[in-house]
């Protein structure tokens, strides 16, 4: 079998500064206490990925797509954002859509089957997962050139797989991002697996951070599973894009430790010895052994952090599956603004008789 | 009052749309500095700046998608696509981002965007050019489509649609773009939605939209010429459909001819004679008689007049539900 990713831990290309031991290859530019609350973020999100898993075996959700071993790549993202700004994801990306201002209890109800799980609070402009692969990065391209036109200083990130990069949709939002100087992030979450495929078959491209090159952006390849590297490509990629200076692509090499999705077996196309491999690299692992050494982390920490976290995913859980059934009505009255005549007809033709 | 032809008509409501609202911006290929294929968007860019007439690269899907996303983000983009054969490499963005984001979201996110597309044969293009596939538009709920067939309705129905909080496929007949000239009031809305009735009758409806209403047109003078009163509709929104309006006139006939270029088979005429059969079967005279394009290619120039549906074919149908 393939390996998926082929770059390892360390590699100097790739830009980092904690690695899988804890140790930092330079100076952080965050104190512990920021350290600790991206490390809690991690951890609450991890809870609700492993909550979701189980909840999708116990039949609760439909499909579930989980980002165990993607919590930096994520969170460190997320965490460079400003509150209002626009994010633009996939269906992998609730601990980023989360960390931007998605509430758990919204993520949760889509996922058992309701668009209102889609509806959410204004002032938070993240847009419900896109299902369809790629499809949606172009749109961070648009929200972004809206503001940009608009006078606006806000930003759009787009999150996507590797699997994406093989999209033509890719190439065109790029080039346009690129030709009208967007505030757009594309931030590629390349972990491993377009499902069974390789990211080392799927491009004759040393990188996917390289492609960036041929549309006139930055792109720049980080060490996925550090969340403090992820924060600050992703802060400088934003800064950038506010200051008028345009999009560009952070490749984020990260390793997709689950299946794919609930229906996806991964030891059909991947060796076991490749995911322990990565356990070690597990990017909540290094940010803990990091802060234990900085005196930052205690048994009894870890403890806290996991009950509340619980205590907080149980809750939305709880309220999710606790919304009233959908009506007919709401199905009928959420496809426009105004329900036409033709669906009323609909509906009192179709109605029990 | 001012005189003008269709394409005209056209250029008036974006030029209107873009002086009173500065969210709209037009985007597309060719649109800025020559005005676009068709001349539509001429002298706009001069007027408005490349801010909000924008030139884009070959790229249909995205020219849709950050469309998509300006609309989101509180603009009201006008994307012209060049042709409808052109058009498909953007309908992933029409049927699984645009005409959903309402219903994702439950109405948090919502896409007030155009998409104009030039549509239809019958000027002798090269392949790909003069398709009339708008069924598959008509299809996807969560849009509306439109096909105006006059000057009027051109400019009404625009404005109509980029004041629309829901996005709307625009349709434009390029036969027609400069076959007629109509007075236009400077403030002129058509609401999406109802048909028109482009002439009344007794004996038999017609029913067409787009570039075909000019045949079915010249079908009932003839017809009338034979003592025979008829009824012509012009759907011009097929999607929603205005069901009571189509029901409201077949039921007064007791006879209807559908009449569009595009192929038989999935045709939105298939629409309009299920529900015509569903809600007035018993005020029938005569089965619903379908004149179309055939269930071939679009062909090339030198076969065009063998596919176009004609004025005898028309009138030949019409004849066909009086006989019965």
């Amino acid at each position: 079998m393939s390996s998926g990713q082929i770059e390892p831990d360390g590699n100097p290309s790739m830009f980092g500064l904690v690695n899988s031991d804890g140790s930092v290859r330079d100076r952080l530019p965050i104190t512990v206490e920021d350290l600790r609350g991206l490390y809690a973020d991690m951890v609450e999100a991890r809870t609700f990925d492993d909550k979701s898993m189980a909840m999708q075996r116990q039949g609760r959700l439909a499909t579930y797509a989980p980002f165990r071993g993607q919590e930096a790549a994520q969170i460190g993202a997320a965490a460079a954002l400003q509150d209002d700004d626009w994010v633009a994801g996939t269906y992998r990306d609730a601990a980023l859509n989360w960390r931007a201002g998605y509430p758990w209890r919204l993520l949760v109800l889509g996922r058992t089957g309701d668009e209102r799980g889609g509806e959410l609070p204004n002032g938070v402009n993240v847009l419900p997962p896109s299902i369809t692969v790629g499809g949606h990065m172009i749109h961070a391209v648009g929200l972004a050139w809206a503001e940009k036109l608009q006078g606006n200083s806000r930003i759009a990130l787009t999150s996507f797989g590797d699997g994406a990069t093989s999209e033509g949709d890719f190439h065109e939002a790029m080039n346009f991002a690129a030709v009208y100087a967007t505030p757009t992030v594309f931030l590629c979450q390349n972990n491993g697996y377009a499902i069974s495929y390789p990211t080392s078959e799927q491009t004759k491209s040393k990188t996917i951070a390289a492609k960036a090159d041929g549309y006139g952006m930055p792109g720049m390849r980080v060490d996925g599973n550090d969340v403090v590297g992820v924060f600050v490509a992703v802060r400088e990629a934003a800064h950038r894009a506010r200051k008028g200076e345009g999009p560009s692509l952070i490749e984020a090499v990260t390793y997709r430790m689950g299946p794919h999705t609930t229906a996806d077996d991964p030891t059909r196309y991947r060796d076991e010895a490749e995911s322990r491999d990565w356990e070690d690299r597990d990017p909540l692992l290094r940010i803990r052994r990091l802060l234990a050494k900085a005196g930052g982390w205690t048994e009894e920490w870890q403890e806290d952090l996991e009950t509340s976290a619980s205590q907080v995913i149980e809750e939305a859980v709880e309220w999710a599956e606790n919304v009233p059934e959908p009506t007919v009505e709401q199905m009928v009255d959420r496809v426009f603004a105004k329900r036409p005549r033709s669906l009323t007809q609909q509906l009192n033709e179709t109605g029990d008789d | 009052m001012i005189e003008l032809n269709l394409a005209q008509a056209l250029n008036g409501a974006l030029d209107t749309a873009l002086s009173s609202d500065d969210r709209v911006v037009l985007l597309g290929e060719d649109i800025g500095r020559t005005g676009g294929v068709f001349r539509i968007t001429d002298g706009l860019r001069d007027k408005y700046g490349t801010d909000r007439v924008i030139d884009t690269p070959v790229a249909e899907s995205a020219i849709v998608g950050a469309a998509f996303g300006m609309a989101i983000a509180g603009m009201r983009p006008v994307a012209e696509l060049q042709f409808l054969g052109f058009s498909y490499p953007a309908y992933d963005q029409v049927i699984n981002h645009v005409a959903r984001i309402r219903n994702r979201s439950n109405h948090r996110f919502t896409a007030p965007l155009v998409i104009r597309i030039p549509y239809g044969g019958g000027i002798g293009a090269a392949e790909h050019h003069s398709e009339s596939t708008e069924a598959i538009y008509a299809h996807i709920p969560g849009i509306k489509v439109v096909v105006p067939s006059t000057p009027r309705d051109a400019r009404g129905l625009l404005l109509a649609a980029i004041e629309d909080p829901d996005p709307v496929v625009f349709l434009e007949p390029i036969r027609l773009y400069r076959a007629i000239k109509e007075d236009i009031p400077e403030i002129y809305r058509v609401d999406i939605g109802p048909v028109r009735v482009e002439r009344s009758g007794d004996d038999v409806t017609l029913l067409s939209w787009g570039a075909m209403v000019k045949e079915t047109r010249q079908a009932a003078s003839v017809l009338e010429e034979d003592g025979i009163s008829v009824e012509v509709i012009d759907i011009r929104t097929l999607t929603p459909l205005d069901r009571d309006g189509i029901v409201a006139s077949v039921e007064k006939t007791g006879r209807a001819v559908v009449v569009h270029e595009a192929p038989l088979t999935g045709g939105f005429a298939g629409e309009i004679a299920a529900t015509i059969q569903e809600r007035c079967l018993y005020c029938l005279q005569a089965p619903v008689q379908r004149v179309t394009g055939w269930d071939t290619v679009f062909p090339l120039k030198r076969s065009e007049g063998h596919y176009l549906p004609s004025v005898d074919q028309i009138t030949a149908a019409a004849r066909r539900t009086l006989k019965e």
